[in-house]
């Protein structure tokens, strides 16, 4: 047999040749831009529900040493649905299954860095906002149809999702160190403070991923009006480049940017970071073992994240999905997830009932109205937060991803 | 080595890798029985608990199920591919051999996530569902390789008089094969067999883009790992692993020298 | 012609006799099913996908529908190219990948030598488990050992400032990655060496010293030219696993890799056409290092 190169070579060609001659061979679902119509009825369910979902938000009893929280056997004998999660580590992930695994999954609580973008490549359906009464106990800012913040879900009058938890992205800072207690965000991003180098410098942290943009144009809108940013998600090239200046320089004072938020609560634990942006989460489990970390809110404003289960256009259980979105937003349920995940609960029917089961627990109701528990209820608070959106122009995410790489390989 | 001096230096870099080798593994064994969540240094407290933890824990038992199902199919899928290509290797001249070993190469030398994006594009063309068959083609394609440079290197020792002389006396190729060849090999396929579930038993990268809602031992580790209160538990499940692979390597280990020449020089 | 040979059982007329004797006069079907069934699998499932997920470098991406478009182009290839940091990050991560390499190399070798040539039997078998064991340790829980050692105050930290030394805090610089990414893959440097050395007939070393030879002159004239192919096939392990890893840049050290560019270009970016351009640069290095393998012999001795 002459020629097995040949061979091997003739079927790496084939593939090739198949690729070029498979017209749709992109990895989006079929669906298109905008929904054709919002999904309106909930049929018989199936039996199967397969979500993709962050760590901590579905609960079912089996995590160590937390057994008493689970929403989800309830919700399986309710409805017959079982109910399977797959764990992304980051939207990215979520992204990528929801597009290249479409038709295995029913659904996912998407985060605003990567809902638009699913959004638009068709894998998430439009759902009428009518099969879910609890919309009406949502928080003013994220109401569907009069919403001031809801630009993550609700696109073009097109409804898609349902909201779950949302929270800030505040600043974690060591109270010990970092004197007096700060109120800017300057002493993450200056390398100047009151004529002097940073004192903080090498100790600072931040979080590794392109959507942190949003936080140094965030701080920009204040303190450099003169670039006009008016969104810190919407950006021009030239917004986005002072952006991208002001995180190089915040770059030489890092210490280790944080990706897994492990890796921030070690750091301040062993004291190598003083001060960064941190999630709720992220405080929760410093305080254990440093209670004298806080968490401020600078005067510049903070970003924030509200998550949102999305139905999936390729579902192969929809209904079972959109019986699973319905329970998701009892105010019960939410406030169970609020308090296991340290977030705020879109449901304002739950806050009082994180408070109840906070104090009769903790003796920690209080810290229902702070930071810590996102304000639950507070829409003034979720107003001025800036929500996460996927940027998509001026510039897109694609090329805040490279800018990012520029800061990152600096 | 005639040189007492050279055999000595050779004693201490041999001890100091060795040492190297095992340090990180004794921080593993430390924070194992660490009694705080937080990975500080030193270690405080002494516990147990994290194995116990670890062996109720009903989702770490299903990604363990999944890890040896998946490391035994794509064991044998490798063993019988492997060894296949080697016998064609060493058995015929043909047009083309070196781009065979180079194409058996590829899927190890290749980075992984090159492989895991590749596999899953085409994947997810054909429309199929993602488990753990979707990971077992990916994790035996990498371990085809393994077993393939075990065998030939095992047949390349054999003497081929065996085979003749088998023919000679009227067994047919079958038989030649079950009884003659099989035997010489089989430690040889072992080892490479051992080896291959090693390299699939501990995958994460290829496996993360061929996954579906099935969790394998890695990605448990992984999750495990990201939430602080569960990070003890891995690194318990990770010693238990460690712990409970000796044997099997021992055994290998055994069975892959059994015929081997005693190479020991004379001169020490 | 008797049925009845050596090993035969009750049954043996007919299929498998005939279908042995068929295989037995025509090489060539013996040699396509051989050769054909691995190569299928190989050919159609890898190099397929491979060939598929490469040619998305040469098309790009909608922004609007942000679906990938057949448009026919370099424009990807442009964007490495003129964007400046596409090269830092590889040749950072070749210079890292290179140094894993070699300190693999220099660390296996004397372990491999010893194993293969100076220990007895018994310890041989032991090294040699010793050096597989840690394979079987979790990847993941490994590197956070690493992080742990590495970190303020860490094992390594510690000890410095006990030996008198200073402050120690490596854990986000590329030195712990180096270390950790050496260690990580010692043991597939160590197997293929010991396998290079264990097949140098004992009468090469023993021919040598008769003629005269000192140590040194034994090792580079004899050992170290018949360990080549083991230590540059190890050395592709070492090399290979640390350009393409992703996963370790997020845990330890606080740099990116090709592998993260890669990653996080397929994920909300949805830029797979970028990714898939990109993956062709370690795809060509690690190429080029086949390349000159096979040519030092390496594939022999895998």
């Amino acid at each position: 047999m002459r020629g097995v190169s040949r061979w091997i070579a003739l079927l790496g060609v084939l593939g090739l040749v198949a690729a070029a001659c498979n017209s749709d061979s992109s990895t989006a679902p079929s669906g298109g831009g905008s929904s054709a119509s919002a999904v309106s009825s909930i049929g018989p369910t199936e039996g199967d529900l397969n979500l993709i979902a962050w760590v901590g938000y579905t609960e079912d009893g089996t995590t160590q040493g937390y057994e008493n929280y689970d929403w989800v056997t309830p919700f399986e004998a309710q409805t017959d649905c079982k109910v399977s999660v797959k764990y992304a580590d980051s939207s990215d992930e979520m992204y990528n299954l929801m597009t290249s695994q479409a038709g295995q999954w029913d659904g996912v609580s998407a985060s605003g860095d990567s809902s638009n973008r699913l959004i638009a490549s068709g894998a998430v359906s439009a759902i009428d906002p009518a099969l879910f009464p609890d919309f009406s106990n949502v928080i003013a800012p994220l109401q569907p149809t009069t919403g001031t913040d809801n630009s993550h879900y609700v696109v073009d009058g097109n409804v898609y999702g349902v909201p779950y938890m949302y929270g800030p992205n505040f600043l974690m800072y060591n109270s010990k160190v970092v004197k007096p207690a700060p109120t800017s965000w300057d002493v993450v991003f200056e390398t100047q403070l009151n004529g002097a180098a940073n004192p903080y410098a090498s100790k600072i942290t931040a979080y590794d991923f392109p959507i942190y943009i949003a936080d140094a144009a965030l701080y920009l809108m204040t303190h450099k009006p003169e670039l006009g940013i008016t969104d810190p998600y919407s950006l021009t090239e030239d917004q986005l480049n002072a952006a991208v200046e002001l995180l190089t320089g915040q770059a030489t004072m890092v210490d280790k940017y944080w990706a897994l938020y492990t890796t921030e609560i070690d750091g301040f634990v062993n004291e190598s970071m003083v001060a960064g942006t941190a999630w709720p989460v992220n405080l929760s489990f410093v305080e254990l073992d440093k209670p004298e970390v806080k968490a401020a809110e600078p005067t510049e404003g903070m970003t924030g994240w509200a998550d949102t289960w999305m139905l999936s256009s390729s579902a192969p259980h929809p209904n079972c999905m959109l019986e699973w979105m319905k329970w998701s937003m009892k105010a019960d349920v939410q406030a169970e997830v609020a308090e296991y995940y340290g977030a705020a609960a879109s449901n304002t029917e739950a806050c009082p009932i994180l408070r109840d089961s906070l104090d009769k627990q903790f003796d920690f109701g209080y810290a229902v109205d702070t930071v810590r528990y996102g304000y639950c209820g507070d829409a003034k608070f979720l107003d001025a937060l800036w929500l996460w959106r996927t940027p998509q122009s001026p510039t897109d995410y694609s090329l805040w991803t490279q800018k990012w790489l520029e800061v990152r390989a600096s | 080595m005639r040189y007492r001096g050279g055999a000595i230096a050779i004693r201490l870099a041999s001890g100091f890798v060795l040492a190297f080798l095992y340090i990180p593994l004794a921080v593993v064994f430390l924070y194992a029985f660490n009694g705080s969540v937080a990975q500080g240094w030193p270690p405080k407290d002494f516990t147990t608990k994290w194995f116990s933890l670890a062996w109720s824990d009903p989702t770490m038992r299903e990604a363990l199920a999944n890890s040896v199902k998946i490391g035994l199919a794509a064991s044998f899928v490798a063993v019988v591919l492997g060894s296949l290509a080697a016998f064609a290797m060493h058995r015929f001249r043909f047009f083309g051999r070196e781009t065979v070993s180079f194409a058996l190469v590829l899927p190890i030398a290749l980075p992984g996530i090159v492989t895991g994006m590749a596999l899953r594009s085409a994947m997810s063309t054909t429309g199929v569902t993602f488990s753990i068959w979707t990971i077992m083609i990916g994790h035996a394609t990498f371990c085809v390789v393994v077993v393939f440079n075990n065998v030939i290197a095992r047949l390349r020792r054999t003497s081929g008089s065996i085979v003749e002389a088998s023919m000679d006396l009227g067994a047919d190729g079958w038989q030649t094969f079950r009884f003659v060849t099989l035997p010489s090999i089989s430690t040889a396929l072992v080892a490479g067999a051992l080896l291959a579930f090693a390299l699939s038993f501990d995958e994460i990268i290829v496996t993360n883009f061929l996954s579906g809602a099935e969790t394998t031992l890695p990605k448990w580790i992984f999750n495990a790992i990201r939430l602080p209160h569960n990070r003890p538990v891995a690194n318990a499940v990770a010693l238990i692993v460690i712990l409970l692979s000796v044997i099997p390597v021992y055994l290998a280990q055994r069975l892959a020298n059994q015929g081997e020449v005693d190479r020991t020089p004379t001169v020490r | 012609m008797s049925q009845e040979t050596i090993g035969s059982g009750s049954s043996r007329t007919g299929l498998t006799r005939r279908a042995s004797g068929y295989l037995n006069v025509h090489p060539k079907v013996r040699l396509a099913l051989t050769l054909g069934i691995p190569l299928l699998w190989i050919g159609v499932i890898y190099l397929g996908s491979l060939g598929l997920l490469f040619v998305n470098g040469f098309w790009r991406v909608d922004v609007l529908t942000s679906r990938i478009t057949h448009d026919w182009g370099l424009q990807n290839f442009h964007t490495l190219w003129t964007s400046k940091v596409y090269r830092t990050v590889t040749i950072r991560t070749a210079g890292l990948a290179t140094a894993v390499a070699i300190t693999d190399v220099l660390l296996a070798f004397p372990l491999a030598y010893y194993a293969a040539r100076i220990a007895r039997p018994k310890v041989r078998a032991a090294i040699l488990v010793a050096v597989v064991l840690p394979l079987w340790s979790s990847y993941l829980v490994k590197s956070y050992a690493w992080v742990t050692m590495t970190s303020p105050n860490g094992l390594i930290d510690s000890l410095s400032r006990a030996l008198g030394f200073p402050s120690l805090h490596i854990g986000t610089t590329q030195w712990a990655m180096w270390l950790a990414y050496a260690y990580l893959w010692l043991p597939f440097v160590v197997l293929p060496v010991y396998a290079a050395l264990e097949r140098i007939p004992e009468s090469y070393l023993e021919a040598s010293s008769d003629l005269g030879g000192r140590s040194w002159m034994t090792f580079r004239r004899v050992v170290w030219p018949m360990a080549i192919p083991g230590v540059v096939a190890g050395s592709i392990f070492a090399f290979s696993l640390t350009l393409g890893d992703y996963i370790l840049p997020i845990i330890l050290g606080n740099t990116k890799l090709i592998g993260n560019v890669i990653y996080d270009n397929v994920g909300v970016a949805n830029n797979l056409p970028l990714a898939a351009a990109f993956a062709l640069v370690p795809v060509a290095v690690i190429g080029v290092y086949l390349f000159l393998a096979r040519r030092l012999g390496a594939f022999e001795a895998l």
